[in-house]
């Protein structure tokens, strides 16, 4: 597998993040090599197997629907980089 | 050291003070990003006047040091990361709550790897973390800060994070015990997340008893984390003198790779004969799915953090970046310019794996992998009690190393990894020193919710070293 600049401009767009010019190169041979030895696993037959997505050994635990306040309003803005008395602000999303 | 507190032939404020003069002594292992002294000290006296009105908690005395990816009400958290600079929790670990019930002094925040990613230290944005044997060398990671400072006496105990082996790793590397318990013995809740299936709160301690009184604490149920398991938590420093012969074993593998630095193969075959001759039960079994733990890791790995790490955004706190114009700009440079390289390689391949051209080839063929080799480890612990072998494959590399090359430094969690891929729980136990002088490893895993088990037979191995 070959991570190409277009590949990775893509990744990178849809991880919200720049590569910059400089670091490109590096970081499409990295993504290529470690793509390339984790299809090692291609190697291990798992026909028929199920994927295991669940780690826990809980299921459904459940506990009373109580209201309560853990953090307020105040404390949730209070480290915003900006903010109003009620809202996170950020810059206009629309004209 | 118990009894003398509660005998009055020492204080807890001395204590707390004797380890404050060791971080000031230490400062160039760059350990801690926080001290929190006053409050230690103030909290020192409150806990003396406790012991002496008889109304001390379990853990009175017990000075503890947090890596900086666990959250303290009113304490700077920022996973040694640029992006939270000045970021402090509004709440505290279910973990860290449940220490200072029970009268645990908190003395400060230990540097890590950047998001609790990587096996040196190098990648936090405060700097490297040095090992106290050998300057030049690095201690480990990602809970580089923690290992060296329970090596370097600067508290009792760390709580560290354990992902792929990142409390055992550096415990090897730093000639201290460290323990992943199974995955969901204890609450996540308040630890910063990287990749919630492997995640789990670990333990760095000189002594056996300690490692088993902070467990039997922390661990169990938690109305904040409904992954936690419900399983009652034994009482794991009570059990740890019983004596009993184990069943133990050991994959040819692990031992005969040839990546092991030698000296660590003669260790673990030492040690494999001793037990023998104390009559123990000491068998090879076959493992064929070891060399598929760290590939399965990666894929798992870095696709849950990539999907952790997008709430890192530069909108409700964090760094958010000064010149932004629209709001994907916003996103885009905020994270950018305070992400370091290891933690955007990660969120790139982790997108890659879950992006829908590749999802089945990567994510879902993990994922059935997975299953087979917590299957087949389940099966190995059927029959045996302990499974042993080498925690790392060398001693603790220089500093600068690895740097340049990612796939290097994924090697240095070969042995690791397989614990948190099948779930169970894993310690790494101090076994000698090489001919440079640096720690030994050696890594117990047992089945899930055998603690227990593991920390007795931890103590019992302990106790059969010396001779090395």
């Amino acid at each position: 597998m070959k991570v190409d600049r277009e590949t990775l401009d893509k990744m990178a767009h849809l991880s919200r993040l720049h590569v910059e010019e400089k670091d490109a190169e590096k970081m499409m041979e990295d993504m290529s090599n470690i793509l390339n030895w984790v299809g090692k696993l291609n190697e291990v037959n798992t026909d028929g197997v199920e994927p295991l997505t669940n780690m826990s050994h809980e299921f459904n635990v459940m506990r009373e629907d109580v209201v309560k306040t853990d953090i307020s309003k105040e404390d949730a803005l209070k480290q915003a980089p900006s903010k109003d008395a009620d809202f996170f602000r950020v810059p206009k999303m629309l004209e | 050291m118990q009894e003398d507190l509660l005998h009055g032939a020492i204080s807890c404020t001395a204590i707390v003070q004797y380890f404050l003069s060791n971080i000031q002594a230490q400062q160039h292992l760059n350990v801690f990003l926080s001290v929190y002294d006053k409050e230690a000290l103030t909290q020192a006296i409150v806990v003396d006047q406790k012991i002496k009105n008889g109304k001390a908690g379990k853990l009175a005395g017990l000075i503890v040091g947090i890596k900086d990816v666990l959250a303290y009400k009113d304490h700077p958290l920022q996973a040694a990361s640029k992006m939270l600079n000045g970021f402090y929790s509004q709440y505290t670990a279910t973990a860290v709550q449940r220490l200072l019930d029970e009268d645990a002094i908190i003395i400060g925040r230990q540097n890590c790897d950047e998001f609790a990613m990587g096996s040196s230290n190098e990648n936090s944005a405060f700097g490297s973390v040095l090992n106290a044997i050998d300057n030049n060398r690095v201690p480990g990671g990602s809970s580089g800060g923690s290992a060296v400072a329970v090596m370097a006496d600067m508290c009792h105990v760390s709580l560290g994070s354990d992902t792929g082996g990142s409390v055992r790793q550096p415990a090897a590397f730093c000639g201290v015990l460290g323990l992943k318990p199974t995955y969901s013995r204890i609450s996540r809740h308040g630890l910063v997340a990287f990749g919630s299936s492997f995640d789990c709160i670990g333990i760095f301690g000189n002594h056996v008893d300690d490692v088993a009184l902070v467990l039997e604490q922390i661990a169990g149920a938690d109305e904040f984390d409904s992954t936690v398991s419900q399983n009652v938590v034994s009482s794991y420093s009570n059990q740890l003198t019983e004596t009993q012969k184990f069943s133990i074993a050991y994959i040819p593998e692990t031992i005969e790779n040839p990546a092991l630095q030698p000296e660590i193969k003669a260790t673990i075959e030492k040690k494999l004969g001793q037990l023998k001759e104390a009559g123990h039960q000491v068998e090879p079994v076959n493992f064929p799915l070891m060399d598929y733990c760290l590939p399965t890791y990666y894929i798992l790995a870095t696709a849950e953090a990539s999907a952790n790490l997008s709430r890192y955004d530069g909108v409700r706190y964090g760094h958010r970046s000064a010149d932004a114009g629209d709001l994907t700009q916003l996103y885009k440079q905020s994270r950018t310019e305070c992400f370091g390289g290891e933690v955007k390689r990660r969120i790139l391949l982790g997108t890659y794996i879950l992006s829908a051209s590749y999802y089945d080839t990567y994510y879902a063929k993990a994922q059935k992998v997975r299953r087979l080799i917590r299957e087949q480890t389940k099966a190995l612990f059927q029959k045996y009690d302990i499974l042993i072998m080498p925690t790392t494959p060398t001693t603790a590399f220089p500093l600068g190393k690895n740097t340049d090359d990612p796939m290097a430094m994924y090697l240095a969690d070969i042995y690791s990894v397989h614990a948190n891929v099948a779930g169970i729980p894993g310690i790494s136990v101090p076994c000698g020193v090489d001919h440079q002088g640096l720690p030994i490893g050696l890594q117990l895993l047992a089945d899930d919710f055998e603690e227990g088990k593991l920390l007795a037979f931890a103590d019992f191995l302990m106790k059969l070293k010396g001779d090395v």
